[in-house]
């Protein structure tokens, strides 16, 4: 955007302020997810600048903190070679974590994926019946507070037979709570919104007679959906997967409240670590989540312009 | 999916052989409108099979659940179960009798089953949520009696503790010997029954979750109101800059929105700490003194910093997508016509603005009343709200009949706010970068 050439002294002045005040809030946004990423190099127990850091001496910057994450648990930190890595895959509280977060993630997405994407086809549906109503439930895990919905899951989840007691039947079955189908339903539930939401937007702009066409040729509904359908909304369906995984792999109140202590996933990890004692090794962590995510943003932004163009959707 | 029946506009296709004789019917001569009906009716069922998967899903572990946690917030047999006999006499007797013969009697025999069933924790803590210290008395008395009581029960029971002839304790007793109560929602609008039965305000030092929801509102207001303000210049920005460079810079409004919400809480922990950078900085500048660091975080402001940064994308995201659907000839039309720039913002500009203003500022205002993490994280004393008394009395108190009228009052909040965003916006406009 330029200034207008009408556009008076005091105008431009504005407009120029505008864009300082602009690369102000910018800088609010990027600066403290930025800023982590040098000072988890820090030599010093510190969580400020060294003098050695900013004249950019090597001998201020170490990868300490990266080894002690790794140490942090093992057995035999001292080891070497191949005996080290087989302590660290085994041992290591943080390697553990990453396991369990990604078990836990992928699974939760499948179950997520799979359930949301069918009811986005339905919801997406012209003739589907009470669609407002139905939306509004299936996207309340998103806005309910997680702490509501996290104290909800531990009842049900020390107990889930108990809902048969309305019926008058008193079985007696395990407990969710502190195993891994418990922490992955749960995170299921917390994804489906996620998935809901960006496939449904991807449906507005799909051409239902694409579906007809391919049907008066011949097609069957199985061999339509998978051969005309599913290759146009992949996109949408990839990114609505890759939100649930973030949202569990970054989700901590559901898992403080019914995991147990087999499934020490990393947020709870950090979590664990920044309310005793927080030391630069959550930095270093927090610095691979960052380095995480901007390669998921990267796919995201990939796959939808992808998917804006295939559907000939142009750029708005 | 083939089947010509399925498809309304394949059935009105296979009409016109019908329309000859005057009446509308499909190719194998049934009237149209049945077989449209029929039709669509199989559609609607379609559709809705899709659906139910997910939906059963999400009543099944969300829904009920929060159900069941909310039934405890009126719902507690905790007492009125393991004490039996005392409940019945409160049954039969009115409001303010003192207990006789025939209670201090019925009281014996429960605490003595209930010792006996080491029941009588639960019994206590019940009494105790409503009168503090009265679990010690269960547990301690519980114990005395399980050597063995001699009657007479009200001499023996108050030798064991003088505490049982406490008029207030019979009147909490009472209370809680009828499982379905009220008790937890005056508690937590910070009332209480007297030993009359008279609602009356607690001790003000004892005042707290008025204040707790009364915070809780104000800090999700005023944080609504920073998130619009940082965030419509930049979504101005990206709304008016060309597509290739929006596109650029939203990138530094989506990467916070992706990176962990525990990240981007650490990271405002080690920003604003005494000894952290923002600190550092300021001393540097000389605009503080070294002795003189500033106390950002742990108070409200660390809150109120850090959640604004984590909720800004959420206000953007909607402003932005509204932006970018205005026609720019209207302000200049406003120009041409003589409006200074403020007037045509003022005028033309901003109020096209108001679907994406009042989506975004929902959004944020119905996430931030929910906060737990970085309230907890950041917040120190004085930047709790409301979701972290909700986990304290889950997790510390163990009150949870007190954690659920909490968590109903804060639901019902949110739930009204949900509504009004559904019917202003539709949960169907939601959009995610």
């Amino acid at each position: 955007m330029a200034v207008p050439t009408y556009a008076s002294p005091l105008e431009r002045a504005w407009h120029y302020a505008y864009l300082a005040i602009c690369a102000a809030i910018f800088f609010f946004l990027i600066a403290p997810i930025i800023v982590i990423i040098p000072l988890s190099f820090n030599v010093e127990p510190y969580f400020t600048f060294t003098d050695k850091m900013l004249s950019l001496d090597a001998d201020g910057y170490s990868l300490r903190w990266y080894r002690s994450l790794l140490t942090f648990g093992m057995q035999n930190p001292d080891a070497t070679g191949a005996a080290f890595w087989s302590d660290a895959w085994a041992n290591a509280k943080w390697v553990n974590a990453a396991k369990n977060s990604i078990i836990i993630g992928v699974f939760s997405t499948i179950v997520a994926t799979g359930l949301g994407t069918l009811a986005a086809l339905g919801l997406s549906r012209p003739e589907m019946p009470f669609r407002r109503a139905i939306m509004a439930i299936l996207i309340s895990p998103m806005i309910v507070p997680l702490i509501i919905t996290a104290t909800g899951m531990f009842f049900f989840y020390s107990n889930p037979c108990e809902l048969l007691t309305m019926f008058g039947l008193s079985p007696e079955c395990g407990r969710l709570a502190g195993t891994y189908l418990g922490v992955i339903l749960a995170h299921a539930t917390l994804g489906i919104p996620f998935v809901i939401i960006t496939v449904t937007a991807t449906l507005v702009g799909f051409d239902q007679s694409l579906n007809r066409a391919a049907a008066s040729l011949g097609a069957n509904p199985r061999t339509t959906f998978f051969r005309v359908t599913m290759p146009l909304i992949l996109p949408g369906v990839i990114s609505g997967a890759l939100f649930a995984f973030v949202t569990s792999f970054d989700e901590v109140v559901a898992v403080l409240f019914i995991a147990g202590p087999d499934q020490q996933t990393i947020p709870r990890q950090m979590w664990n670590g920044i309310r005793e004692q927080i030391s630069p090794a959550i930095l270093a962590v927090a610095t691979l989540l960052v380095v995480f995510s901007i390669l998921l943003l990267t796919t995201v932004e990939l796959l939808r312009r992808r998917s804006e163009r295939i559907r000939g959707v142009t750029p708005r | 999916m083939a089947n010509a029946a399925l498809d309304p506009h394949a059935a009105i296709a296979t009409t016109a052989s019908g329309v000859e004789t005057g009446r509308l019917t499909t190719a194998d001569g049934k009237p149209l409108a049945r077989a449209l009906a029929r039709s669509q009716r199989r559609a609607r069922r379609r559709a809705f099979l899709l659906v139910l998967p997910l939906l059963a899903f999400i009543l099944i572990t969300f829904v009920v659940p929060i159900g069941q946690m909310l039934q405890r917030s009126f719902y507690n047999d905790g007492f009125s179960a393991n004490m039996p006999e005392v409940s019945a006499w409160f049954a039969r007797t009115e409001r303010g009798t003192p207990p006789d013969e025939e209670a201090w009697t019925a009281l014996a025999a429960d605490l003595t089953a209930s010792a006996e069933a080491r029941t009588i924790g639960v019994v206590g803590t019940r009494i105790n949520y409503d009168l503090s210290g009265s679990r010690s008395l269960f547990t301690s008395t519980g114990r005395q009696v399980r050597r063995g009581i001699e009657p007479p029960y009200d001499r023996a029971l108050q030798e064991i503790d003088e505490k049982w002839a406490d008029p207030q304790l019979w009147s909490t007793m009472r209370e809680a010997s009828i499982p379905v109560t009220a008790n937890f929602y005056l508690a937590a609008v910070d009332r209480q029954r007297d030993a009359e039965g008279n609602i009356r305000q607690v001790e003000e030092r004892q005042q707290v979750y008025v204040m707790l929801f009364g915070r809780t509102f104000w800090l999700s207001a005023v944080i609504t109101a920073l998130t619009f303000v940082l965030g419509f210049p930049i979504a101005h920005l990206l709304a008016t800059l060309p597509m290739r460079r929006s596109n650029l810079l939203m990138i530094l409004v989506l990467l916070p929105f992706w990176t962990s919400l525990l990240v981007r809480t650490t990271s405002w922990m080690v920003l604003l700490q005494q000894q952290g950078v923002v600190n550092d900085i300021l001393v540097w500048l000389g605009i503080i003194g070294g002795g003189q660091r500033l106390q950002m975080i742990y108070n409200q402001t660390g809150t109120i910093i850090a959640m604004t940064h984590i909720l800004l994308p959420f206000m953007i995201l909607p402003l932005y997508s509204v932006m970018r659907t205005i026609n720019p000839s209207y302000v200049r039309a406003a120009r041409s016509l003589g409006a200074t720039s403020w007037t045509a913002f003022r005028r033309i500009y901003f109020p096209q603005t108001l679907p994406g203003l009042g989506a975004g500022a929902m959004l944020v205002f119905i996430l931030a009343v929910g906060y737990y993490i970085t309230p907890a994280l950041v917040g120190g004393a004085s930047g709790q709200l409301i979701s972290n008394m909700i986990a304290m009395h889950m997790t510390d108190t163990l009150n949870w009949s007190m954690a659920a009228a909490l968590a109903a009052i804060l639901l019902a909040a949110v739930l009204v706010l949900y509504w009004l965003y559904d019917r202003l916006v539709g949960v169907d406009n939601l959009k995610l970068g």
